[in-house]
């Protein structure tokens, strides 16, 4: 189904949102003020935000440890994110969960995971519950070219086929496992390809092209919705920060993030499509871009002057009730 | 009260009503049906030993075959319980915990504190552990105090039909992760179980046998061997207070200090490896807080730091018994400075 | 018996599971003189603590168990006879009981007393029936208890007439449905059960809330009642320990369960923990909960009882007798005072809120006493 303008524009906040919030991380990363590990998702915006174009708040997902896209693309509050990512009070988290464990249940964010592969099992649960509870719900679970190696994910892509579940495997292959490339990890051809022993379709998409991405997964959502049972989703990104922030890529080619950031840019593509063919206007469009650098200043300036989390912290949360 | 069930009955019992009272319980494991796929009977098995048998025709698809994929299932319990559904996953034998440890240790028992609060995971696990019937060294452990050390998981060791009925009942209904270990020579003891539901707290032991003398400290099948010893030694005049601690996590510090400051003398039974185990953790608690009444050193009663061996002349010589147990109440009995 | 000069004082059998008893210690020397229901010995089971009495006069020769020895129902505690048997006489007793006593035989041989269960309306309520004879007794225990609580009694009233012990509707293993929780619907249960058991009339006792439906049934049904028996009642008067019954329907776990069961002692040491594990695991039941606090609330409100019928006691036409402990800390002592002349009055010095436990072989007697005395009045 076509996006109309609406649509269109918030699918395009979302990945202004996610760009301007992950450089910004970066930046400010530099400055030692922010703590621990991050995994940036720029490069990545348009898998997120044409992935979680066809789902609901209802239906859940499960993130990686590059999961700030999929938080600001499934609604997570931005402020909230970067509260958590500052180790403050005020994170969706209370500051006990990081930029790695960043989960909000209400908007359907069942947590970015701080193990790789860690979440494929997880969405078959939720798939399972959808499906036990009759509610025509989805669960997506985000993988990377790394976990697509991963016995769990194997596992829950025959476990989501043998109980017919509405799941759907999204694998954002951005072509390094940490320091190693997909070319020496994955042996396989295509990390497609590898659905098709669990007996489940799948498709390869061009994972810079929100549009490929949105029409992809939407069939393979629409599916799981009607009872088709679960698909895989492969798309093919690329993303401008290293691992973790730190990682010099001295692993990664000459040039190799300027070529993509000049020509293969998410977002630009996006620009460009929805100006030239839509009723959007270049003008509408930098209005959003403003609005994004609005909120991620207020959003950092929130953050940083926010009270850390103290000693009463510390023991809450470990259970309901004990 | 006067109705006598197994413990396997019992374990039956509390899913078929439990399941009964809340359609938001499910049954997932390997052949806990028994026959999916296949030409010949459903509930053809109810699970290897028949605990879950009869639950698949009560309850359809609420319960579930799983494929031999520990971490996909186990994670698909988790996955499900954090959106609203209340899974019992029965993972066959405690062994095979290393096979899914992550979707335990990692996933289920942090999300509540990872994110903030805002995650429930009313997740049940139960699981078969113990030696004694020549299963062998990846079929026969107690691995307890492995998920006791872990926060966020809540640890369940019953040993009896009363007890296995009300804390898989208040497991089911916890809004925690928890995991029950189920004795598998256990299974066919006989008790009084009440014919209706009932939960038993967590972290309330059982004092089992009151004594004034020494206080012997024992989970699941030990309590019976120590109940055996108790009764040996107090035809000598050694009476034993024999305490079950009922869940490892949480524990029932209370009770057990409560009576190792009246007795003064300490002896902990304990299935599994010696290493870091609830025998270890237990004698530290009481040597921090019950220092003052000690009266003898604490001795523990343990398998040695070996693997469960296979052979019936060597699991025999390996497992504690009620000789072992014995021997270490008079060593401790006796002992004075 | 064998001899009527020679009472052999043996291991008494209190309630359905007992089958061991520890003697903790003698209140009486070797030699010493004890008349009929003085107490000899301080025995404790796994439940409850108590002290076993002499049922003949005489002299405590001798003292067979001693004081920590576990002895088996119906096992030899001591020989009591006239002052002039020989000591040799008294070890052939002993000796010829140590070579005839089967521990357990009783049990195994008459399958010992057990429950049954009848079905009143939608509820099923169970019982336990005991000897023989009429008018039959019929005994209700009090608020949150069972009719485990008669176990020091049932079988003493046993001689010459039924005695039955029920379940309140919501208690012991009686159906959990207490309906409003009111008197009046559990006084409509009370009868319904003597209806179905085609009961009637028959002495009925009954403790606190117990006494409390006993009065109502009286006052509304004379005809059922061949006499009224109120211990530590309900029903008398306002005050009452709220924050008991309050403490007792919230307390979730032993220790919370213990200090409340204490208030209903005048000697805590008597709440022994396997007593306090019984009444965790009836809490425990699913529908316990609600039910006691449904029946609460149909007695208690705002800290007082709100179901009293005091000023009604003068409408009563069956004999009627109260008992009360001195110490109790329920439900005072002083509701027995100021009634109308023709209700026996008699008070425990040194029970608590429990009297037939904590005083049984008195009550016992009272109890007997009464209704034999009243079954004879017009």
């Amino acid at each position: 189904m076509p996006l109309d303008r609406e649509e269109l524009l918030h699918a395009y906040r979302v990945m202004k949102t996610i760009r301007v919030f992950e450089e910004r991380v970066h930046d400010e990363f530099a400055t030692g003020e922010i703590e621990g590990f991050v995994h940036l998702y720029a490069g990545e915006e348009a898998s997120a935000a044409g992935v979680m174009a066809n789902l609901t708040r209802d239906d859940r997902i499960a993130s990686t440890h590059r999961g700030h896209g999929h938080c600001i693309a499934k609604g997570v509050d931005v402020r909230g994110m970067m509260a958590e990512i500052y180790g403050r009070t005020t994170g969706v988290c209370h500051g006990k969960g990081g930029s790695m464990h960043i989960a909000d249940l209400d908007e359907g964010m069942m947590g970015a995971n701080g193990i790789v592969g860690g979440g494929p099992p997880l969405i078959c649960g939720a798939a399972l519950a959808a499906k036990v509870k009759g509610t025509r719900n989805v669960g997506v679970a985000f993988v990377g070219d790394g976990a697509s190696n991963q016995g769990t994910t194997f596992e829950s892509l025959n476990l989501a086929t043998v109980w017919n579940l509405p799941a759907v495997f999204v694998a954002e292959n951005n072509g390094y496992a940490e320091a190693t490339s997909s070319r020496y990890s994955v042996g396989a051809d295509s990390i497609a390809d590898r659905a098709a022993g669990f007996g489940m379709p799948s498709v390869s998409v061009d994972g810079h092209d929100f549009f490929a991405v949105y029409e992809a997964a939407g069939e393979a959502i629409s599916r799981a919705r009607d009872g088709g049972g679960p698909s895989f989703v492969e798309c093919r990104v690329n993303r401008y920060f290293g691992h973790f922030e730190g990682d010099a890529q001295t692993y990664r080619g000459p040039n190799e993030v300027e070529d993509l950031r000049a020509n293969r840019d998410c977002i630009d593509l996006f620009r460009v499509a929805v100006t030239t063919s839509g009723d959007i206007a270049q003008a509408d469009l930098d209005g959003i871009d403003s609005d994004v650098d609005t909120l991620i200043d207020s959003a950092v300036d929130e953050a940083r002057s926010a009270p850390r989390p103290g000693a009463n912290d510390l023991l809450t949360d470990v259970y309901v009730s004990y | 009260m006067a109705r006598t069930i197994t413990y396997q009955q019992a374990i039956n019992e509390a899913l078929d009503q439990e399941m009964g009272n809340d359609p938001s319980v499910i049954l997932m494991g390997e052949d806990i049906v028994g026959g999916s796929g296949a030409d010949g009977e459903m509930d053809a098995w109810g699970g290897p030993l028949g605990i879950t048998k009869g639950l698949y025709p009560k309850y359809g698809d609420r319960v579930m075959d799983t494929p031999i994929t520990e971490s996909a299932f186990i994670g698909a319990a988790v996955g499900a319980a954090a959106s609203g559904l209340r899974p019992v996953a029965e993972l066959m034998f405690s062994d095979f915990m290393g096979v899914c440890f992550d979707q335990i240790y990692n996933q289920a028992a942090k999300f509540r504190y990872m994110f903030g609060g805002k995650a429930e995971t009313p997740v049940v696990i139960r699981t078969m552990y113990g030696a004694g019937i020549r299963a062998a060294a990846q079929h026969s452990q107690s691995p307890y105090s492995i998920f006791t050390h872990v926060p966020g998981l809540k640890v369940v060791v019953p040993s009896n039909p009363y007890d296995a009925k009300g804390l898989l009942i208040q497991a089911i209904r916890d809004n925690d992760p928890v995991i029950c270990f189920e004795h598998k020579s256990l299974y066919q003891t006989e008790g009084e179980v009440p014919e209706e539901l009932y939960t038993l707290p967590f972290g309330e032991a059982n004092v089992v046998r009151e004594g004034g003398d020494v206080t012997i400290i024992a989970l699941g099948l030990m309590v019976h061997r120590s109940l055996e010893a108790a009764e040996t030694l107090a035809a000598d005049g050694i009476e034993c207070e024999v305490i079950d601690p009922r869940t490892t996590s949480p524990l029932d510090d209370e009770t057990i200090l409560e009576s190792v400051e009246s007795t003064g003398r300490v002896v902990i039974v304990d299935e599994a490896s010696p290493r870091c185990s609830m025998a270890t953790d237990i004698s530290a608690l009481i040597a921090r807080d019950a220092f003052g009444s000690l009266e003898a050193p604490i001795q523990m009663v343990t398998p040695p730091h070996t693997p469960v061996p296979f052979a019936g002349s060597l699991e025999d010589l390996y497992v504690p018994d009620a000789t072992k147990i014995e021997t270490a109440v008079r060593q401790v009995a006796g002992y004075s400075r | 018996m064998r001899d009527p000069e020679i009472h052999r004082l043996t291991m008494p059998k209190w309630g359905l599971t007992m089958t061991a008893g520890m003697v903790v210690k003698w209140l009486v020397d070797e030699g010493g003189e004890v008349a009929a229901g003085d107490e000899l010995v301080e025995v404790e089971t796994e439940k409850i603590a108590s002290a076993v009495e002499a049922a003949t006069a005489g002299v405590l020769h001798r003292r067979v168990a001693d004081e920590g020895d576990t002895v088996p129902v119906g096992g030899l505690l001591g020989v009591i006879a006239g002052p002039d048997i020989a000591p040799e006489q008294i070890d052939l007793i002993v000796e010829e009981f140590a070579e005839t006593f089967v521990p357990g035989e009783e049990a195994v041989t008459t399958g010992g007393p057990s429950t049954q269960r009848v079905q009143v309306g939608d509820r099923s309520i169970r019982y336990l029936a005991l000897g023989e004879g009429g008018p039959p007794a019929v005994l209700l225990h009090g608020f949150g208890g069972d009719l485990n609580n008669w176990l020091f009694n049932s079988d003493a009233l046993s001689t010459g007439r039924t005695v039955y012990a029920l379940d309140l509707p919501g208690h012991g293993e009686s159906s959990r449905d207490v309906g409003d929780g009111s008197i009046d619907t559990l006084a409509g249960a009370v009868t319904g059960f003597m209806d179905a058991l085609a009961i009637s009339p028959a002495h009925i006792a009954g403790h606190s809330l117990g006494g409390a439906i006993a009065l109502q049934i009286a006052l509304s049904e004379p005809a059922r009642v061949a006499s009224l028996s109120l211990i530590a009642s309900a029903g008398l008067g306002p005050e009452i320990d709220a924050g008991f019954i309050e403490g007792f329907v919230a307390a979730e776990r032993r220790r919370a369960l213990r200090d409340e069961l204490q208030k209903l002692f005048a000697d805590p040491a008597l709440v022994t923990r396997r007593l306090v594990d019984d009444v965790l695991k009836f809490k425990r039941i699913d529908g316990v909960a609600d039910a006691l606090r449904k029946t609460a609330t149909g007695f208690v409100s705002g800290g007082a009882q709100s179901h009293y019928l005091r000023d009604r006691l003068g409408e009563i036409t069956v004999p009627t007798q109260i008992i009360w402990g001195e110490m109790d800390g329920i439900i005072p002592a002083s509701h027995a005072a100021g009634l109308p002349d023709s209700i026996e009055t008699t008070l425990l010095p040194g029970a608590g809120h429990m009297p037939m436990m904590e005083a049984a072989s008195e009550v016992n007697l009272l109890l007997a006493g009464f209704m034999e005395r009243a079954a004879v009045t017009p």
